[in-house]
């Protein structure tokens, strides 16, 4: 009876839901849905639309400085301008051995994170608790980093320049790679964490019961699994260290000389623009600098489209 | 309903934007002078009721904003060059409102005063002086104990009216460093670490022993920082003060008050100092600007290179000597709205 009652229930309800559809003509239910597509289609189209105009809006402003400099803006290190030369090779050195150093650096941290959260202690207190200290490592503002940097790793590198016998500047090449390090240690620990975290139980407890011991099983079961998600996090993080301003502008030195050694004073595109657009006004300086903002855009979006290509590959080869 | 309240709205909007029109300027420029300026249209807001609304973006920003005409008036550190005058749709004035200096600041054992000749500064900033206990400094520092250091140069990475200022006077004693490196808000440094503002180059001074550079007066004074005594074309070692520095524009001022006055002829001046200036078009009438908004722009100005200088010296700033204000009062009386003067 009571069955009876139920299944009448919920055939009255079913009928309401038909009832509802049906009430409603065929036409508006088509025009709200189309309003939908048509505010989803806009929005995305819009984004596009963004980068276009952020793109074509950087090309036009930097057209007096390709005229003046021309192709030399790339290979020339002379920055001066009084006398107007602009030469960005500098830069563009300044900013990949920065980055790719922090890289280098921060690998090994970040990945021994990933590897403990997301395959050794995956709950408990200890885990919990590095884990917020990692996603709040994330938040913090990069001028907080700079200032860190420039009272505690600068007096560090720089005791560390007295024993090497080096010029003892403090600030440099190093002392940016290691904050950048610190910053984009966040972005791949925990994108690292959840890729590894997401390898199949299946797989690992087969290589278990093979008698792998546990090293064995990371090194060839998750790891190789996880590779293709590693490599995006590292390379989101290359991004953000290409990038960054704040912090690396107070501590590399701001010398607009090629680099010597990875302790010489340098610069990146993004801190020389930080450092020279304000107060630019001639009109051949400000649109070489908005040269040195097209190149950083163009540099970042070749290196996202490598790690893209690389990522594929990686999961095609599985 | 509903229309009748939007319309009220508007014109409830539009009323109180006419009237705020001229109770309300806009301007944006240099940093150098910001702690004055917020004193000064403070005070002059609690005066006359007249809200000035002075963004610090730099000398550079204050001059592109002017040249497009978004702000009432700019603020500039160093003076428009007769190139970035050419762009704009109209003559464009300036008018001088205090004056700044420019110290060398440095870092070593007991920090004792020392006397620094023009000659020494450039091969400092060249990089061919690189001990402190270098022949050339000690000759003239008998008395100080110059430890055998190296010299590690500071200097500005971001574009600034200090660097301006600084190298326009290297290059003003030095020909070398006029043909090499030039005078300019940004320069192709020969050696040295940048870093960005006053109190980024003080800091740095301040962790790098033997580290000197060059910083403002105002923020070397209320930093306790020391700083060298300079000598000046006279020959005479002078010390960096707010009176020294006024004496140093104690000069024939052009009539247009576009004047740097480092390596200045007057005998006690101060040789790094500078003016800053604040700049408008001459012609006001333009973007449908009112006349009452131009008066209110004019008479702010007056009142800034009067009683206004008044407000300068417990700041650190030094005064307008009486000359730069005399050709102030010209320039300002020159100003006009369609062609015929603003003040009487």
């Amino acid at each position: 009876m009571a069955e009876t009652a139920a299944s009448d229930k919920t055939a009255g309800a079913r009928s309401d839901v038909t009832k509802y559809f049906q009430s409603k003509t065929p036409k508006s239910s088509v025009a709200s849905d189309s309003l939908f597509k048509a505010l989803l289609y806009g929005s995305a189209v819009l984004m596009l639309l963004l980068l276009g105009g952020i793109i074509i809006t950087l090309l036009v402003e930097s057209i007096p400085a390709i005229k003046a400099t021309g192709f030399s803006f790339f290979t020339e290190t002379v920055w001066d301008p009084v006398f107007q030369e602009y030469g960005a090779l500098a830069f563009l050195v300044g900013t990949l051995l920065t980055s790719f150093l922090a890289l280098a650096i921060s690998i090994p941290f970040s990945l021994a994170i990933a590897l403990y959260l997301g395959e050794y202690f995956r709950e408990g207190a200890f885990s919990a608790l590095l884990k917020s200290a990692v996603e709040l490592l994330a938040g913090i503002p990069s001028v907080i980093f700079g200032f860190w940097a420039l009272f505690v790793l600068v007096p560090l590198v720089r005791s560390i320049e007295i024993q090497l016998g080096v010029v003892p500047y403090g600030v440099g090449i190093l002392t940016a790679s290691l904050i950048l390090a610190v910053m984009i240690i966040p972005y791949s620990a925990s994108i690292g964490s959840d890729v590894i975290s997401l390898v199949p139980a299946e797989l690992k407890e087969a290589a278990l019961s093979l008698g792998a011991t546990r090293y064995e099983m990371i090194k060839k079961v998750v790891l190789p699994y996880a590779r293709s998600g590693l490599c995006a996090g590292t390379l989101l993080s290359l991004g953000r260290a290409i990038g960054e301003t704040m912090a690396v502008t107070m501590v590399i030195g701001n010398s607009n000389m090629m680099p010597k050694n990875i302790f010489s004073p340098s610069n990146t595109m993004a801190s020389i623009i930080a450092n020279e657009f304000a107060e630019a006004t001639d009109t051949v300086h400000v649109s070489s600098l908005i040269e040195v903002g097209l190149l950083l855009l163009i540099v970042t979006l070749i290196i996202n489209l490598l790690g893209s290509y690389i990522i594929k590959k990686m999961t095609l080869e599985q | 309903m509903k229309k009748i309240l939007i319309l009220a709205m508007c014109i409830m909007i539009m009323g109180f934007s006419s009237q705020s029109l001229a109770k309300e300027l806009l301007g944006a420029g240099a940093t150098f002078p910001y702690p004055y300026y917020s004193k000064l249209f403070d005070s002059y807001k609690n005066k006359t009721g007249v809200k000035i609304n002075y963004q610090a973006i730099g000398s550079g920003g204050g001059i592109r904003q002017l040249l497009k005409k978004t702000v009432d008036f700019g603020g500039t550190d160093a003076y428009m060059k007769d190139k970035d005058l050419q762009k704009a749709e109209g003559p464009i004035v300036h008018i001088p409102t205090c004056l700044g200096a420019v110290v060398m600041t440095y870092n070593l054992p007991g920090n004792p005063t020392l006397k620094l000749s023009s000659d020494i500064i450039v091969d400092i900033f060249f990089g061919k002086i690189n001990k402190w206990n270098d022949k050339r400094i000690a000759a003239i520092n008998p008395k100080a104990q110059l430890p055998d250091m190296n010299i590690v140069v500071v200097h500005r990475s971001d574009g600034s009216g200090t660097t301006f200022i600084f190298s326009d006077y290297l290059s003003k004693v030095s020909t070398q460093w006029k043909e090499k490196v030039g005078a300019g808000k940004s320069l192709n440094w020969p050696c040295g670490l940048g870093a960005k503002g006053n109190p980024g180059v003080a800091g740095l001074i301040k962790q790098v022993p033997g580290s000197v550079g060059y910083v403002e007066l105002i923020y070397a004074m209320s930093n306790k920082m020391p700083y060298a005594d300079i000598n000046n074309r006279a020959g005479v070692f002078v010390t960096p003060s707010i009176e020294s520095v006024s004496l140093a524009a104690n000069i024939d001022l052009p009539d247009d008050t576009r004047v740097t006055i480092t390596d200045t002829d007057a005998k006690a001046g101060y040789p790094i100092s500078g003016f800053t200036w604040l700049i408008l078009y001459k012609e006001q009438n333009y973007n449908g600007r009112t006349r009452a908004k131009a008066e209110t722009l004019l008479n702010m100005l007056w009142w800034v290179i009067h009683e206004g200088q008044e407000l300068a010296v417990p700041l650190h700033y030094a005064p307008l000597p009486k000359e730069a204000v005399a050709k102030a009062e010209i320039i300002l009386k020159s100003v006009t709205y369609n062609g015929k003067p603003i003040l009487k």
